[in-house]
This record gives C-alpha cells, structure tokens and sequence, in this order.
C-alpha cells in the first residue's frame, strides 16, 4: 500500500524510467495513454452480449410493479391492498408505512419516502408496490390495489408555490423545517463577492436580460431496472457473480422469511443484494441499509453494465426499496422494471430556471460586475436540489475575470417530477444567459464576441471571484481553435441572411471538492491483484455508465506495469469486492479513479522493478515495464516477459496486491458559507462555435455544424474524449432545438399531468437532424489530474446552447432569451422581428468603439 | 415494461381463410398486419382484442402490379417496398415520398400501405398508457365523455396522421375491401368518415385487400380504373406517366402526372406529421395543368381535399402567382387544433407554406 493518497507528491506524469524507445507517441513519455484504443467493454455491449440488469433472472423471481398517484397533490386517506393479496399469483404488498423513513441523496434535505405514507406530490409519486408470480398478474393486481385520495391544490409554476402561506388553501408541498419557514422553499442562497452595485454604476455599458431554461430530462436508452435478492441467516449464498448455489424458500412460508418488526419490513439478519441500473451504487448502498434498518455490512449492491444514466440515475429511487422490501416479505427475489413513462416521472432532470441578469462592463469589453437572480423550478422533492441551487451560481465564475458577482437563487418545490442533476449538473442554464449576456454585450460595444470573450479569459493558477482555485486553464487555446476551425474572422456577420455563426464559452468542475456527506476517507479507490500469468486484475470502485470508466482503469493499469492491455481484467460495480467509490457524477470518476488506480499500479510497479532489478543486479529504476516487457532502460536489447518479472516479485514479496486511493486537497474552496460548493481539484474549459440556418418561412433552426473544443488536461484516449465531446455537444443541441419536459395545466385537461412521457412526443434528435460535430481536444496537462487529465463528459456540453442562441442572432437578427428554439417559438420571434423592421442580419462591428459607446450606455 | 393485454394470434394462409375469421370472432377480433400502429394502441389499453388475424402471410394481399389501367398495390405490402418500387417512384412521385417519410426505416420495414390507410386516429389525450389516461379522466375517443380538445363538443376531433392517403387521394386511387359479403372498392376520400373515434368505413369483419391508382387520365375522370382508350406510356420514367390522350379537350397531346408531396415535422425522421400536403395534376407540354388536386392532412379527423383549386388552376400553368394564390384558398381551410401537441397558430401558418413547397415540387422537380 502507498504511504500517500493518489492527491499527494506521487504525481503521475513522464519520467524519464517511463521512457519506452517505440516512437509510437511521440507527444509525451507514454506509452498506452494518449493512443486511440477500443473501450475494453464495447464489443460485449455493441454484439449484445452485455447482461444489462432486465437481462438478469434469477430461480423464483417475482415481478413487482408500483401504484402510482393520479393526482398531483393529495393526501392519503386510506390503501386497502386486499383485492390484489387475494388475487392468485400475488405474493406480497408494500407501503409507504412498511418503509418509514426519509431519504434524501444530500443529507441535509432527506424529504421523500420509497412509498409515499401520507401525502402524494405528483402524478407518478408512488404509493405501493405489488410482487407476483409475473408481470401482468403485478400489473392485475396493481390495478386492485384501492387508494382513496383527498386532493389538494397544486402548484405548477414555481413563482406560485413561492407564494403559499401554508394555510387550508395554500398548503405547502412539504412541512417547513423550520417555524416561520416557507415549506415550499428547498433552499435559498444569496452570494455576493466585490463591489457588485458600485462596479455596476460605474461600468460604461449594462446588459440587462431576462431568460428561461425549460426543464429536460436525460431519457437514457435503458428505463431503470432493479433486482432485490434476500437470502436469510443461517443460508448462506453467493451471489451471481461468484457463481454459488442460490438458495431460498421457493414458496411464502416454506422458512427462512425474516423476523418482522411493525412495519413488516425486518430489522435485522440475513444479507440483501440489489442489482440496480445506478451510477451510485455507494449511495444506494448506504440508503438501503439506513432505509430498511439493515447493517451496512450486510447489504451488497450490484451494477450491472449500465445503458444510460447521463445524471438521471444518481440517486436512489422507489424501485430499489421496493424490490429489497419486498425480497424480503417475500423470501423471493424480485425485479421491476420502469416503464418508459415511469423514467419520465422518476426524471431528476434539468430544472426550468428562471433567470435575470445584469453584466457591467468598461467600454473596451472588461467585465465589471454581474448581478444574477435565479427561481428554480424543483418539482416535488429536493434531491440533489441544495446543491443545485448553489450550482446555478458558484459555477458562473470562470472562464472570465469577474471583479464583482452577486447570486440571489431560490429553489421552489412545485407539484411535478423532481428536478435533480443532468449532464452539466445547475451550470448549463446559467451559461446559457451568461453567453447569450455576453453576445449582447460585445454587440452594443461592437466588438467581435470572441475577442471580447479572450480579452477577459481569467487564465491559469488563479482564483475566481468566489475564491474557487483554478490551476490548468487552456480556455483561451480552445477559443482559437474553434474561431480558426470555423473561419470566424472570415465568415461570421457576413455569411448571407439566414446563415449566422454562435460563440460561446465555459467551465466546469472535475469532481466536486467535497463529498456530498461530510467524512474524510477517500473519494475513490482501486484495488489491483497482480499474479504469475502476467494477470492484472483491478478491482474499480467506479461506475461505469458508458462513459468509459473501466477501459480508463485498464489504461492506466496496462500503462503502469507495463502489459499488454488484454491482460488487465477490470472487476467493477459491486461493494461486495471493489472499495468504495462515490459514483459516476459531477465529472469526478477520470480525475479521481485515475488517481487512484496510478496510486495502486505504482506500489506494484515498484515492486517488480525492485524484483527484476535484483535480479540484473541494476537500479529499480532503470527497470521500465512496457509493452509485455521488462526492460533494461540503458540497453533494451535486456528485456524479460513481464510474466517472469512478476514472477519474480511473486517470489521476493509473496502474492501481489495493492490499494491506490485518492483524496481531494482541502484548502481550494472558498472560505465562506457555502465556499465548498463548487470547488474542484480542476476545471475542464470549452469554447464551441455553431453554425445555423435559419428557415424565417417556418421557424425551423438547422444547426448544419458544431466544432467543439474542450480542454480536458490530457486525453487519456482520445477516442473516447471525442465522443464525450460529440455527445455532449449533441445533448445541448437537443436541448436547444427541441427538448422539453413540460405538464398540462388545468385547462389543459389535469393540472400537473406531463405531457408527453413517451419517446415519440418528447422529442430528442435523431441522427437525422443531428450537426456535424468537430472536436478540437486541447491538451492543458493539469498539474494533479491523472497524466494531466481532467473531466469531458459534461463540460463540453455547456456552450452549445448559447453558441447556437448566439448564431441565431446572427442568422437573422432575433434574440432567442428562452428555451428551446423550437419552430414555432423561432417562428413568433421572427414575426415580431419582422414587425419591428428588425428581421435582419446584424452589423458587423467597424465604426470605432468610442463613437458607439457613448450611445450605448445605459 | 408495458404489456399485450392477452390476445390469441391467428396466422390465415389465405384470403378466404382471414375473413373467416374475422366473420367468426365479429367484434372480438382485429386484423393486424404490420402492427406498428395497433401494437403500442393495445399496450396503451386502447384496444383488447381478444383475436388477431395475422395478414402477413397471405400472398394473394401482395404485390404492386398493373392490372386494367390502374397500379394495384396489395394491402399487405410493406411501405418500405411501395417507397422504393420504381413504378411508384416514377409515376405517384407523391406517394413514394409519403410512404418514404412514415416514421423511420424499421418501421417502414414492418408497417404496411393497408394500415397506413386504416391508422388510428390521433390526439395528445388519446395516445397515452392506461395510467396517464387514468390520471386525466379519459376523454370522449375511448373510455370517457369528455373531449379535452374542444371542451364543448361531443365529436371526436382526433387527427387522421397517416402520411399515405392524402397521396392517394390526389391520385384518383380506390381502395378495395373484402368482407364475407363480398368485394368493394370505394374512392379513398370516401373511405374516410369524419369521425375521430372510427375514421373510416371498414366495417366488421371487412378487410382492405388492394389500393388500385389509375394510370391514365381518362381513368382518373370518373374515378374508375380502366380507361380503354388510353395507351398509358410503358415504365415509370423520371418524368412521371406519360399519357396520350385522343380527344382530350386540347386535341391529340401528351400530359404527365406531376405531383408533390411536403411533410411538416420536427423532427427528420420518427414523427407523425403535423400538418401533410400531396397534390397532383395533369400537365400538357406547356405546362398548363388539368384536375390538379391537393389534399391535406393531420388536421382533423380524415384527410381534406382542398376545394376552390379549379377555379384558380384549371388549364393554367403554375406560375408562382397561381402557388400564392393557391396556398392562400388553402390557408382559408385548414384550422389545425389542439389535438397534437404543436402550437395550432404556427400549424395553421405553416398551411401555405407547405402547400407552396408542395406546388413547387410538382412544377419543378418530384419529391424524393
């Protein structure tokens, strides 16, 4: 085991024993990393020999599925489950009241319930959950499952639910945590750093702006599924993994049900094991056992590869409860399913943000002073909402320089879905208005917004205006490279009418600083077996999500100890035999796992070399492990299969294994209320240009190409680097044009219904109307990333949006300030364009900036 | 997952064989060809049959072939193979693009022109799973007494949304049904009632076994296939059918099929239309048009056939005066609801224009 944390002095990083004589990289000392190579997993996925979690049966499993609320606010009067237990082929009943206790992914904000127990929150909260022999007698007996509702008023717009004062008329969606306190209040945060109102007046030009970000959701391609799996005292049973007999009782009553406490749920032995589609089996890991008064140490969580997840899987949801309460009444394993309209429920998506900015600036275009007022639209429970709530304005403070900042955001509860983390988790919509900010800005200063944007880049080694720490920051090199790439000097405001070039830039974290409970033990961790066959066998804490985590770990591994890359085997997604990882989210899992698989392949590495060098009678470290060989640095004409070099280390030490973890540095946040939120060990940076057409007939916005230019540290293989990139740019694109996740009102039929919960009406691009996408990777080399590398699976995401609102602009003159720029909105805003004499293409800046800027200041 | 309500599935090797079938299990049972339509209705709780009766297998409902003076296209074949048949492509231009614009290729692949012609009905209150259904009371097409759309009204204003027939319609084409009774062939347009709940007049235990498209004007005059007296060109050249017409109003002189065909939707590929328009007309060397006809859809409840063509049209050529003119009549007629999810007011702006991009497409260039 290494003396330190992959975050102390051991930095990874070319040396000179790294060295490997192949001229195959000529761009740095390594020798794996940095090449284009396939995902270790991506043939099993792509030839369909991946087991997603709904390819899991096991001997005896039950299908459950959940009753869900009609209503969008109600209490509950009474359930009466006797008609379903009566029906031939039910096996078992849960309520809300057989789970009593709160969860919450943030510990601070645990609002919700498995089940609902007294009171429903929006149409799909769910109430109870039946098992049977099979689906559709679940599904029968779902439907005689008899709940009687009292109907409360619902709010739909969260300015409204601001408004309740909780009295008969105007109830609050939750109980407020405090006396006095609005119950429709998730969290409040008001922030101000410098001089905000004296900067503002003193700027030359004000830009005043009011924008929304409607809410979408992730629609993974797999719906959630989960499996739950209780196997009591005394019978003991592996898992599938481990291949062992699976015993338990095959029918109710034949033994081995476990010992119930009031709720019907047990309270002590026997061990749960929950196959789940999540990217934080840490988390559900902890809220099962806490949840159902389980110890820890007997709860064991599975995950299986995941199809999807992009943020809308990173928490717990009803259906894990479910299935293990209902393992456990039943002595039977047993799997739900989501329908596809249940992962619209489930959501935890974009929140709709309702936004107001004001941005200062000198009349040379230095920023001054931003002033940001934000209402976010929650939905029905908080999730990861107080995190959000800082998210929509701690992470605004680079890539510019920013004298002066203010943020007033208030996360309401309303009658719907809850809104929780998506890709660019509380910063995409900020970015947005700030881009589009900043477009208008450099227009009334008639300046070119790319300039505008490099004269006020912060740079690297730094601190934001929030104190946030910046170290690596090739912000200004992405700049270029998409200005270059897309013939910005040469094209933009003189394409023709209907053509128009976008710009937009941004930040975002790699990891968050701190834990989203509070404790000082590692963020992530490998543990890594290597043995006599030349095997190496890493054991990854991490969740891979298809983002690519386990052929990371692999590389790494493979690039330390020097073997070839189908050596490596990577056991991941089970707390049963991986240490613990907090998850895939917030963009941690390269930055920190890969850290940490470093930190572990190191101690071996050191090992063997200690081994081969004892046996050439040389220095350790002028034995390099490459390629399948070990190597005599100075001659490698001297080399040895790495099989028999770790056979030697095998000799000299006994059996090879080896933990590496990583822990974030503790002193990079801000030192105020809330100052951790939104720090990170390092910041990706992305500039984006997009290029439109624009149909002023029907509204309808092609977006014809989008080069992306992300500076992730280093790109451990760019092939993957380049479809984060890809993907992200698409994901934005689709949130632009045409994605919302919107409900019915009143008039509409029912209040609070959502709208379209299917995959044909809630519109994503297809490959069709997707853009050609240009990726442009920049290589900053972060000081503590692994290799220097840092975050792109959400960063690249950020400027699309405004990039294309901003392209728009210059297609045709129109300002699109809220979300999306689906035909029919784009088509109103050229009508009134058109009305106003203003549907044309802007001026190109010329006249001298003094002349205008007098005109200009507001 | 969302589940079949339990069914027994039939598989006739024949014509004869299916409507049997359908004629014993009367109201119990529904013909399924391709499903892509009646599948995801009955996971929604929209229809329970208790009896399916398979179509595919019955070659007699196969095909695409002349036979008299019409293009026969047997119901059951794929709207992939009548896309891409070079018949269709040459001469209904219009119709190979609609039947190439159904939603996307696989679907295209399973789903036929028979059920593209027999599609259910649309609304944003209707296609929804039993739960959400539930969750808004029903609505007055299936299980309820409300219409959501109309508040008021006690018709269905469900949107016919298939891409095919308004081609079909402006082609002159008739569609032939089997019933124990017997063989029928009604005009398309005549097979369509304005009922949002049934759109249609196939009636019980009827079956919809071949589309017939006249190949000749004279056989389009009176609706009826046939047409002695014409020598319909051989093959499907680019330019469309070519026709000789002996006595015909201008004498002795040629005119081609021209038609177009433009398909409002969001996105490119998936979507139902959101407003479809098909025109067609005859066209003499000169470019003046006879019986040119425009048909539009995924308004209301069956296809309509835009009227007060002829008197701006009739023997004119179509200059873009007489497009504007024409989008205009066409504007007048189409009020687009609530019924599908997209803003009514832009659907009803995109009237002319797409009735204009269809127009274009017929003078100058057919539709791919």
């Amino acid at each position: 085991m290494s003396e330190t944390g992959g975050g102390g002095e051991s930095r990874p990083g070319g040396t000179d024993e790294q060295r490997v004589p192949d001229g195959r990289n000529s761009q740095s000392d390594l020798n794996l990393i940095g090449s284009r190579l396939r995902k270790v997993d991506g043939f099993a996925k792509a030839s369909g020999k991946a087991r997603y979690a709904d390819d899991i049966a096991l001997p005896g499993m039950l299908h459950a599925r959940i009753v869900r609320s009609p209503h969008p606010h109600a209490r509950i009067v009474s359930i009466d489950s006797s008609r379903a237990e009566a029906l031939d082929g039910v096996r078992g009943v849960v309520t809300g009241r057989d789970m009593p206790h709160t969860y919450g992914v943030i510990p601070w904000t645990p609002d919700e319930h498995p089940l609902c127990v007294d009171r429903v929150r929006y149409i799909g909260d769910g109430v109870a959950a039946v098992a049977a022999v099979d689906e559709d007698t679940a599904i029968e007996a779902a439907g005689l499952i008899e709940v009687e509702y009292e109907e409360l008023p619902a709010y739909l717009d969260p300015r409204k639910a601001l408004e309740a004062t909780g009295g008969e008329d105007s109830p609050y969606i939750h109980e407020p945590r405090k006396a006095g306190w609005n119950g429709n209040i998730t969290k409040k945060v008001h922030l101000d750093f410098g001089e905000v109102h004296a900067l503002m007046e003193a700027s030359d030009v004000v830009v005043e702006g009011a924008y929304f970000f409607e809410g979408t959701t992730h629609a993974p391609i797999e719906p959630h599924c989960a499996i739950g799996l209780w196997e009591p005292d005394g019978r003991e049973a592996g898992g599938l993994s481990s291949g062992g007999g699976l015993t338990f009782p095959l029918e109710p009553g034949m033994g081995g049900q476990p010992g119930k406490h009031e709720g019907g749920v047990p309270s002590s032995h026997g061990r749960l094991t929950v196959w789940s589609s999540t990217q934080v089996p840490h988390y559900l890991h902890r809220e099962l056992a806490r949840v159902l008064e389980l110890d820890p140490a007997r709860v064991r969580v599975i995950q299986p590869p995941v199809g999807g997840a992009f943020g809308g899987k990173s928490e717990p949801f009803d259906l894990e409860f479910c299935v293990a309460a209902l393992a456990m009444k039943t002595g039977r394993p047993v799997k739900i399913l989501y329908t596809r309209e249940e992962v619209f429920y489930a959501h935890r998506g974009r929140h709709p943000f309702h936004m107001r900015y004001r941005t200062g600036a000198t009349k040379d275009g230095k920023l001054q002073s931003v002033d940001a007022q934000v209402l976010l639209d929650g939905g029905a429970y908080a999730s990861f909402g107080l995190v959000t709530t800082y998210y929509s304005g701690q992470l605004l403070t680079a890539p510019y320089t920013m004298p002066a900042y203010r943020f007033d955001s208030v996360r309401a509860y309303t009658n719907k879905p809850a809104c929780g983390p998506k890709r660019g988790h509380g910063s995409v919509q900020p970015r947005f208005a700030f881009e589009v900010q900043l477009d208008k800005l450099a227009e009334k200063l008639e300046m070119d917004p790319v300039g505008l944007r490099r004269s006020n880049a912060m740079g690297g080694n730094t601190r934001t205006v929030n104190e946030l720490r910046v170290t690596s920051n090739g912000f200004v090199e992405c700049l270029e490279a998409v200005e270059r790439a897309s013939g910005w000097k040469e094209r933009w405001r003189r394409l023709p009418f209907g053509r128009g070039l976008g710009v937009a830039g941004s930040c975002y974290i790699s990891g968050t600083n701190y834990p989203v409970y509070p404790n000082d033990m590692p963020q992530s961790a490998v543990q890594i077996q290597i043995d006599r066959s030349g095997r190496v066998a890493v054991f990854s804490g991490a969740s891979e999500i298809g983002q690519g985590t386990d052929s990371m770990v692999a590389y790494v591994a493979a690039e330390e100890l020097g073997v070839p890359l189908d050596y490596v085997r990577v056991f991941a997604g089970d707390t049963d035999f991986t240490p613990v990882d907090l998850g895939a989210y917030s963009s941690r899992v390269t930055f920190m796992l890969g850290n940490a698989c470093i930190d572990a392949a190191r101690t071996l590495k050191r090992k063997v070399q200690d081994a081969v060098a004892g046996e050439w009678g040389c220095k350790p470290r002028e034995v390099l492990l490459a390629g399948g060989w070990a190597l005599f640095a100075p001659d490698t004409a001297r080399k040895l299969p790495i099989r028999e070099a770790f056979q030697l280390a095998e000799a000299m030490f006994g059996t090879l294994g080896a933990t590496g973890w990583y822990n974030t540095p503790k002193d990079i946040h801000g030192s105020y209320r809330g100052g951790t939120i939104g720090s990170s060990p390092a910041y990706s940076f992305t500039a984006h240009v997009a290029e439109v057409d624009v149909d002023v007939e029907t509204g309808f916005v092609e977006v014809k190409r989008i080069w992306i230019a992300h500076d992730c540290g280093r790109a451990l293989n760019p092939v993957l680097v380049e479809g984060q990139m890809e993907g992200s740019a698409y994901m934005g694109f689709a949130e632009a044009l045409m994605e919302e996740q919107i409900f019915k009102s009143a008039e509409q039929g029912r209040e609070g219904l959502h709208n379209a919960p299917s995959l044909l009406d809630y519109r994503i691009p297809t490959s069709l109307d997707t853009p050609e996408l240009e990726s442009l990777i920049v290589e900053s080399l972060d000081p503590e990333g692994p290799y220097g590398a840092k975050e792109a699976g959400e960063g690249p995401l950020h400027p699309s949006i405004p990039a294309i609102a901003n392209a728009i602009h210059d297609a045709v003159g129109i300002r699109m300030d809220a979300l999306p720029f689906s035909p029919p909105r784009v088509w109103r805003r050229i009508n009134e364009a058109r009305a106003e004499g203003k549907l044309k293409k802007p001026t190109a800046p010329g006249r001298p900036i003094e002349e205008e800027v007098h005109e200009s200041v507001s | 997952m969302l589940r079949l309500p339990p069914h027994e599935y039939h598989r006739p090797r024949s014509l004869d064989e299916a409507v049997e079938l359908l004629h014993r299990f009367g109201d119990d049972a529904m013909v399924i060809a391709g499903g892509t339509d009646l599948i995801p209705n009955m996971k929604h709780r929209l229809f329970e049959p208790a009896h399916l009766v398979g179509l595919k297998g019955i070659g007699e409902l196969r095909g695409i072939r002349r036979e008299g003076g019409a293009l026969a296209i047997g119901a059951a074949e794929t709207l992939a193979s009548v896309a891409r048949h070079p018949e269709v492509r040459g001469r209904f231009a219009a119709l190979a693009a609609a039947a190439g614009h159904v939603a996307g290729p696989q679907l295209r692949n399973a789903g036929t022109i028979g059920g593209n012609l027999c599609l259910d009905t649309r609304c944003t209150y209707y296609n929804q799973t039993e739960f959400w259904r539930r969750a808004l009371g029903y609505c007055l097409k299936k299980d309820g007494t409300v219409c959501h759309v109309t508040k008021v009204g006690k018709k269905c204003v469900a949107a016919h949304s298939a891409d095919t027939p308004p081609a079909l319609i402006a082609f002159g084409a008739r569609v032939e049904m089997r019933s124990p009774s017997g063989t029928r062939s009604v005009p398309v347009e005549d097979f369509f009632v304005p009922d949002g709940i049934r759109n249609n007049q196939r009636g019980p235990g009827e079956t919809i076994t071949r589309i017939l498209i006249p190949l000749s004007f004279v056989s389009g005059a009176d609706g009826a296939p046939g047409g002695a007296d014409v020598d319909a060109a051989a093959g499907g050249d680019a330019d469309g059918a070519v026709n000789r017409i002996r006595g015909s109003p201008n004498g002795d002189e040629e005119l081609h099929l021209r038609s177009g065909y433009s398909k409002l939707r969001q996105r490119a590929s998936i979507d139902f239309p959101l407003l479809t328009v098909a025109v067609a007309a005859w066209v003499d060397p000169g470019g003046r048009m006879q019986r040119l006809r425009g048909v539009v859809t995924a308004l209301g409840a069956r296809p309509r056939e835009l009227t007060g063509w002829d008197e701006i049209a009739e023997g004119e050529a179509l200059d873009d005066d007489v497009i504007d003119a024409l989008a205009e009549r066409a504007r007048k007629q189409c009020r687009p609801l609530d019924n599908i999810i997209v803003d009514p007011e832009w659907r009803r702006a995109m009237v002319p224009v797409y009735v204009k991009r269809a127009l274009i497409q017929l003078r100058d260039e057919p539709p791919s």
